[in-house]
Formats: C-alpha cells, sequence, structure tokens
C-alpha cells in the first residue's frame, strides 16, 4: 500500500521496526561508562580505537600540503611508539587525489565525503557525479548523505532509491551512509533510517551518525540506537552491516565507552576496523597521549604529538 | 533451550567472547573494619552482657571479616532503656535542632562514602557499582530528605497536629543493609522517636560504622540504639514492651511471626514483606529497553530485592523476540568478585540463600520449566549463581508463586490486557509491578488495576526518599519514604 500521508508511513515503519524509549536507552549506555578498563584491556582498547579511525579533515581550507601531513600522521601516528595505523583517511572529494598519494601502499584506506556533503541539498545527478569522480581519483570509501527532507517527509522509496544509485556508482567502493542524526531529531527516527539504510546496503558496507557539521554529532545513546538496528538487522537477515560514529568523540575516555558498547551489544565480530569506525580527527592525538602514558608511566606534553589537535 | 551451549551457534549468532578481556578493576578504598564489633547502646560501644558473638563473612570468599556481638534479651532490654532515657529531651528538641542532626549524619556518610561502600560489598556480596552509585547515595539521601521535615512537621498532615511515637523497635533485613537502616532511621528520628534497631546477622557492619558516624554527629546519647544478632535477638527487639511501635523489613514467614509475638498489644506496627512482581511487557513496547528493564529488574542486586520485577509476563507476539534478546543481554551480564568495579552480579548473600535460590530452580526444572542460563564462569569459592531464567513457567509453578530472592526470572506469556492484570495480581504479595508500553491510557488503566504498593511505568527499581514504598496483601501494610512514610512513625490527633 502506498503512503497516503507521511504521517502514515512513518507510523507503518515505525510499527515494523519497533520503538526507542529515551529514558531507557540513556540509562543503558550510561552503564557503558561505568565500566573500568585497566592495563592490558585499556591497551588493546586505545590500539584497537586508533586501527579503527577514520582521520578526517573536513575544511574549505584544507590543501594538498595539509593533506600530505594528515596521511603521513595516518600511516606513522607517532615516533617511538608501536601502533597499527589508523584505518583511513577522510576527505572531500577534491583531495582524494592527494590523499591517494599520500597513503600510497601502506594500506591506510582513502574515504571521501561525497554527495554535496554536508546538507545533500544539490541534484541528484550532481551528487552521483561527485561519487563517480571520488571513485575514479582512487576512493576506496565513500561516505554519503541521506535525503533527510525525503524521510521526515516519509517518502521512503526516494531515500532508498538515491542510496542504491550511490551504492552503484560506488562501484567495488565500501559505502558508509551518513543518516545526520541530529536532524531526525528522535531515537525512533534514528532507528527507523537505520533500517531503511541497512536494507539497502551491502554486507560490509556502514551506516554513520553524523557529518560533523551540525551541533549534536555521535553520543553514545544514538550510536548505541544504530548498533542495535545492526544487531537486530543482522540477527534476521544475516547481512553484517558496519557502524561509524563520527563527530564529537575526542577522547580516548569516550572511544573506550563507544567500543564497550559495541562489545556487549554486537559482540566480538564487530570489533575490529572492517565493522566499526570512528570519524574524528583530535581523537587519535588523545589515544596516542594514552598509550604512551601507559608505556611511560607519564603524561607527554601535548606539543610533543604532531599536528595538535586544533589544527585539525 | 536448556543447553547455553546450544544458544551461541555460530552463523547468525553473535559472538560475545574473550576477545577483549578487561583486566580486574578492584576497588581499592580502606573499608576501615575493626576486628570486633560492639553493641551501641547509650551513645558508646558496650561489650554485649550475653558474652557472645557471632562471626560475620565475606560471602565472596567465606573468609572472616569480623566478629559481631551477640545481644541477648539484657541487652536488648539496656538498649530501650536507654533509648527511653533519651526520649524526653530528643523528643522536645525543637525540629529545625534535630535536622540538623540528620544533616550532618547525611554528609558524613558522603564524606565516607566509598569506605562505606567497600564494606558493604565486602560484607553482603552486592557488587561495588551498586554499593557505591545505588546503596550509599541513597542511604545519604534519605537522611537529607527527612533532615529537611525535621522542622516542617507541623506541614505533614495539615490541620492536625503530629507527635512522636515513643521508643520504636526496627528489624532490618540484609539485602539493602544500610540503606533499609537510612529507610527506618531517618523518619523516626526526624519525627522525634528514638530508636532500638536490629541489622541482619549477616550483614553488621555497615550499622556498625554508622554509629561511628553518630558518634561524630555527637547525636545525643541513646536516641539511636543498634544491637545486632540473629532471630531470637529480633523476637527481643520486636516484643519488648518499651517498644511503641515495631517496624520490620523482610520475610513474610518472619513478619507473620512477629504480628503473632505482639497480638494483643498496643504497639504500632508497620510491615515491609516479601514481594513476586510482576513486570509486565505489553506488544507495543520498546523492546530492547523493556529487556533492559528486565535485567535491571530481577537481576539488580543478585535478585536480593523484595520488589524485584520476578514473574516477566509478556504478550505472546512478542514473546520470542523478548525472550531471545534477554538471553543475549545476560550472556554479557559479568558475574564475580563484588569488589571489581566491572562486576554486575555478586555474590549471594549467604549459604542458606544460595541453598534456597537452587532448591527453588530444582523445582522450576522438575515441575517442567526450561531453564537457561548465563555461561558465564563462577568463582571456585563463595556463593554465586548465574543470572538465570525460566520459560514456559505457569501460574501454578512453584517458582511462580514463592519468592526466590536470587538472579532467577520467571516467564510467563498473556494475550490480553485483562489477562495480564489477572496474572499480575494472582499471587500472595502485592508489592510491586512494571508496565512497558508505549501507550499512556494503557499504563494508566494498569496503575488502578494492579494491586500493588509501586507501579513502575517503562522503568524499574526505581526510589527516591519523597517516594512512598509499601506493599499489598502479604507484601505487608505501612509506607517508607515521603509524607506517608512520616506519619508512620506518628501520632496524629
Amino acid at each position: 500500500m502506498p503512503p497516503r500521508s507521511s504521517h502514515a508511513a512513518h507510523a507503518r515503519l515505525l510499527d515494523e521496526v519497533g520503538s526507542v524509549d529515551q529514558v531507557g536507552i540513556e540509562e543503558r549506555v550510561a552503564k557503558f561508562t561505568t565500566r573500568s578498563v585497566k592495563k592490558e584491556a585499556k591497551i588493546w582498547g586505545l590500539k584497537t580505537a586508533l586501527s579503527m579511525t577514520d582521520l578526517t579533515t573536513l575544511e574549505g581550507k584544507d590543501t594538498p600540503g595539509k593533506i600530505e601531513s594528515l596521511c603521513r600522521k595516518a600511516i606513522h601516528p607517532h615516533e617511538g611508539l608501536v601502533t597499527p595505523t589508523v584505518a583511513a583517511v577522510c576527505v572531500y572529494p577534491s583531495m582524494v587525489r592527494h590523499a591517494k598519494a599520500g597513503v600510497g601502499a601502506s594500506g591506510v584506506k582513502v574515504a571521501s565525503v561525497a554527495t554535496a556533503f554536508p546538507s545533500g541539498q544539490t541534484h541528484l545527478k550532481t551528487r552521483l557525479a561527485e561519487v563517480r569522480g571520488a571513485v575514479a581519483d582512487g576512493a576506496d570509501e565513500i561516505d554519503m548523505v541521506i535525503n533527510r527532507g525525503a524521510f521526515l517527509a516519509g517518502d521512503f522509496a526516494q531515500m532508498e532509491d538515491e542510496i542504491s544509485e550511490v551504492l552503484e556508482a560506488c562501484g567495488a567502493a565500501t559505502l558508509k551512509v551518513i543518516l545526520e542524526v541530529s536532524e531526525l531529531e528522535t531515537f525512533d527516527n534514528i532507528r527507523k533510517a537505520s533500517f531503511i539504510a541497512m536494507g539497502v546496503l551491502r554486507p560490509g558496507d556502514f551506516i554513520k551518525t553524523s557529518t560533523g557539521k551540525t551541533t549534536l554529532n555521535a553520543t553514545l545513546a544514538n550510536n548505541q540506537v544504530m548498533i542495535e538496528a545492526i544487531r537486530d538487522f543482522y540477527l534476521d537477515t544475516g547481512i553484517a552491516i558496519g557502524m561509524k560514529p563520527a563527530g564529537g568523540i575526542k577522547t580516548a575516555k569516550q572511544s573506550l565507552h563507544f567500543l564497550i558498547a559495541v562489545k556487549e551489544t554486537l559482540g566480538d565480530a564487530w570489533l575490529n576496523k572492517k565493522r566499526y569506525r570512528f570519524g574524528a580527527s583530535s581523537l587519535l592525538n588523545d589515544l596516542l597521549r594514552q598509550l604512551e602514558k601507559e608505556r611511560t608511566g607519564a603524561y607527554q606534553a601535548p606539543y610533543s604529538f604532531s599536528d595538535a589537535s586544533e589544527s585539525y | 533451550m536448556a543447553t547455553p551451549n546450544k544458544n551461541a551457534a555460530p552463523g547468525r549468532g553473535l559472538i560475545f567472547g574473550d576477545l577483549w578481556e578487561f583486566d580486574p578493576a578492584p576497588e581499592t578504598a580502606d573499608p576501615r573494619l575493626k576486628a570486633r564489633y560492639d553493641l551501641f547502646i547509650g551513645g558508646a560501644f558496650v561489650r554485649p552482657r550475653s558474652g557472645r558473638t557471632f562471626d560475620t563473612i565475606n560471602p565472596a570468599t567465606e573468609g572472616k571479616l569480623a566478629e559481631i556481638s551477640l545481644a541477648g534479651a539484657a541487652d536488648v532490654d539496656l538498649a530501650y532503656r536507654a533509648a527511653a532515657r533519651a526520649f524526653p529531651s530528643w523528643s522536645a528538641l525543637h525540629g529545625r535542632e534535630r535536622g540538623k542532626y540528620l544533616f550532618r549524619i547525611a554528609r558524613l556518610l558522603q564524606d565516607r562514602a566509598r569506605e562505606f561502600a567497600v564494606a558493604e560489598t565486602l560484607d553482603g556480596g552486592k557488587p561495588i557499582k551498586e554499593s557505591r552509585d545505588f546503596d550509599v547515595p541513597m542511604a545519604a539521601a534519605h537522611f537529607f530528605y527527612h533532615a529537611g521535615w525535621a522542622d516542617k512537621l507541623e506541614y505533614v498532615a495539615p490541620g492536625r497536629r503530629v507527635a512522636p511515637l515513643g521508643v520504636v523497635g526496627q528489624v532490618i533485613p540484609w539485602n539493602f543493609p544500610l540503606l533499609m537502616l537510612a529507610w527506618k532511621l531517618a523518619p523516626a528520628l526526624a519525627m522525634g522517636n528514638c530508636v532500638v534497631l536490629k541489622p541482619a546477622e549477616t550483614t553488621s557492619i555497615t550499622a556498625m560504622k554508622l554509629c561511628e558516624i553518630l558518634q561524630d554527629a555527637e547525636l545525643p546519647p541513646g536516641v539511636v540504639n543498634i544491637v545486632t544478632g540473629a532471630g531470637e535477638t529480633g523476637a527481643a527487639v520486636m516484643g519488648h514492651p518499651l517498644a511503641a511501635k515495631v517496624a520490620f523489613t523482610g520475610s513474610t514467614e518472619v513478619g507473620k511471626a512477629i504480628m503473632r509475638q505482639i497480638a494483643g498489644t498496643d504497639k504500632k506496627m508497620t510491615m515491609e514483606l516479601g514481594g513476586k512482581a510482576a513486570n509486565i511487557i505489553f506488544d507495543d513496547a520498546p523492546i530492547d529497553q523493556a529487556v533492559e528493564g528486565i535485567v535491571n529488574a530481577i537481576f539488580f542486586n543478585q535478585g536480593h530485592v523484595c520488589c524485584a520485577g520476578s514473574r516477566l509476563l509478556v504478550q505472546e507476539s512478542v514473546a520470542d523476540r523478548v525472550v531471545a534478546k534477554l538471553k543475549s543481554r545476560i550472556r554479557v551480564l559479568r558475574v564475580g568478585d563484588p569488589l571489581d568495579k566491572n562486576t554486575d552480579l555478586g555474590a549471594i548473600n549467604s549459604r542458606e540463600q544460595l541453598a534456597t535460590i537452587r532448591r527453588l530452580v530444582a523445582s522450576g526444572v522438575r515441575e517442567g520449566a526450561a531453564l537457561y542460563q548465563s555461561p558465564c564462569v563462577l568463582p571456585q569459592k563463595g556463593f554465586f549463581f548465574p543470572p538465570s531464567l525460566f520459560t514456559g513457567v505457569t501460574q501454578s509453578h512453584r517458582i511462580a508463586r514463592e519468592e526466590i530472592f536470587g538472579p532467577v526470572l520467571s516467564i510467563l506469556t498473556f494475550r490480553t490486557v485483562d489477562e495480564a492484570v489477572e496474572k499480575a495480581n494472582n499471587t500472595a504479595y502485592g508489592l510491586s509491578a512494571g508496565v512497558w508500553t508505549d501507550k499512556g491510557s494503557r499504563i494508566l488503566k494498569m496503575s488502578t488495576e494492579l494491586k500493588a504498593g509501586v507501579v513502575w511505568a517503562n522503568t524499574f527499581n526505581r526510589f527516591d526518599p519523597s517516594s512512598p514504598f509499601g506493599g499489598y496483601k502479604e507484601s505487608g501494610f505501612g509506607r517508607e519514604g515521603g509524607r506517608q512514610g512520616l506519619l508512620d512513625y506518628a501520632s496524629t490527633t
């Protein structure tokens, strides 16, 4: 039955995927923050978070030089510390070429935001052309934004169609679908939008909280709503979708809280960069600072880490 | 369903393994325990006249923590006399002054919160995160709340005058030793009564530590007297002729015995007894949060909670989903060392209680219900029981009727609202209930039809000092907390 109204469409979808209680979800995630992760477990968590980081710069003032420096940091996060590389660098489409050259054969992926990031407010063919351009320049991963207007209007078919067209334009590149949770406003909507996106995606693609360009980005609560949706979808269909919280995760401690949420909700199979990413910039230096503290027993001055967070 | 490993099936199952195992994270604050605890009578620590002591142990290790005095009838009598001597001046004191003492107690307790939390966990077995985040802060909150009432008693019952009753005898249980003590002491003192209180024999330590705080707060001697011991001491406290009122929290069985004991006297009574609460999940409930609520309802404090949601009533159309999610959820509950900050379920309070739980679980299996237990590894020493749930339970099963007082959930299903109400009320108890639904009108309907003292909507095991707590039917009578609780320590004219 076609939707008679946006309300009917939303009501039907909510009935299908189930609702989320705000008080309950916030109570649940508060428990993750009381977990105490020490010693070896802490080092494992910090290194894992580091290996999941999509080191990001999305600024009008980005230059090829800045991207080169970002790539070096991505490959060699800190002198004298044995760490994995980060998962990917995440840049604007015009910077993909430079990033591709910068990461070389290091194994660090190049992710590009596309589809008129962050608003998505341009013609579909323009958005698709942007995706094709980024892929042609060598992007391994595409971070797209959903059509929030279509979603809020209850036009889910349009939202799905657009995601599938972007998916087609991606070719072999991994797709991450940004829901922009702050514009969806309710946890119910975040859950609904997660299911719509997952219904289109391939195994190994991601759903992602936000662009980092609005006031409210990744929180433990909206992360929880999305990973519970991923879990339910996986148990129903067998299709494993990845998750990427982005924006607002600045400290190592926060990232451990997110990983604890993953451990206790999705389980061990999601505790790797193929299925979980952090979209972050300043997080990396705090992870390094904590790892150095574990190694040396003392906190190092902020300036001893390259590209101190403010510059990202 | 009875074999946990089948649920960990690979393929579409989730893996909750040891990829990222947490290192031990024990709370290290010093509980400052004494080797021996005397009785607290007339403002001083005194050796028991009985000359007898008993050991209190750590249920997680079975190691001895301290020696506790065993108060005999003579000791209880001394305590009552001390309380009676203190009563005239204490009750005549301006409420504002009594309030100051209560504020002082609350603040001193906050100052020593970590120490008290560790002591509570060592003696009772509950996880440190609960004693740290719930028991101790809530105990302080009760003193603060009632401190605020002490100078406003003329407003407790508008149009009537309130007066203290005299000396009250109080006996508290072992599940929330310090918190139950605060629930009992704070309103009694705010109203101007004097108290003789007996903690449970397995968990006396924090009560005796609180006496140190009472001394530091310079509470006048005799206003609070604490005597330790087991059932006989409790009977002496409840039956003493000087007791104007007795307040008891504990099992329905003991509550009935106390009522028989004091029948024919003019003592006032309040009883907070057992429960077998129904936690009702409707098909429109937010399922994941409901599952979280079920976990809070039954596994909080190892299920040693009189208002625990021990009967899950779930609407048939969502029963399979709820049970599947619940099984998945309890796999990640961490059972073990109560002092570890990551522990979700600590030790069962005593060997006797563990035996009770095992006996009732065995009866559930024998009567044909399907048992699922978390595949967690239990510590070698100490008293532990894994989070457990029974499916296929009917109203006639023992596990649906008797209070297990452990981490064991009995799951029943229903089809209609009326059936849910009928099943929920089909119990001798009536302490609490939970309702999970997105529909507000249904919450209101259920809350009027459920015969329970507390009905939680889309949450469970939430407490506040201003909210009265107490039961229907065999769950007792009288209220604790709020204005109503205060009035149970007063005579009104």
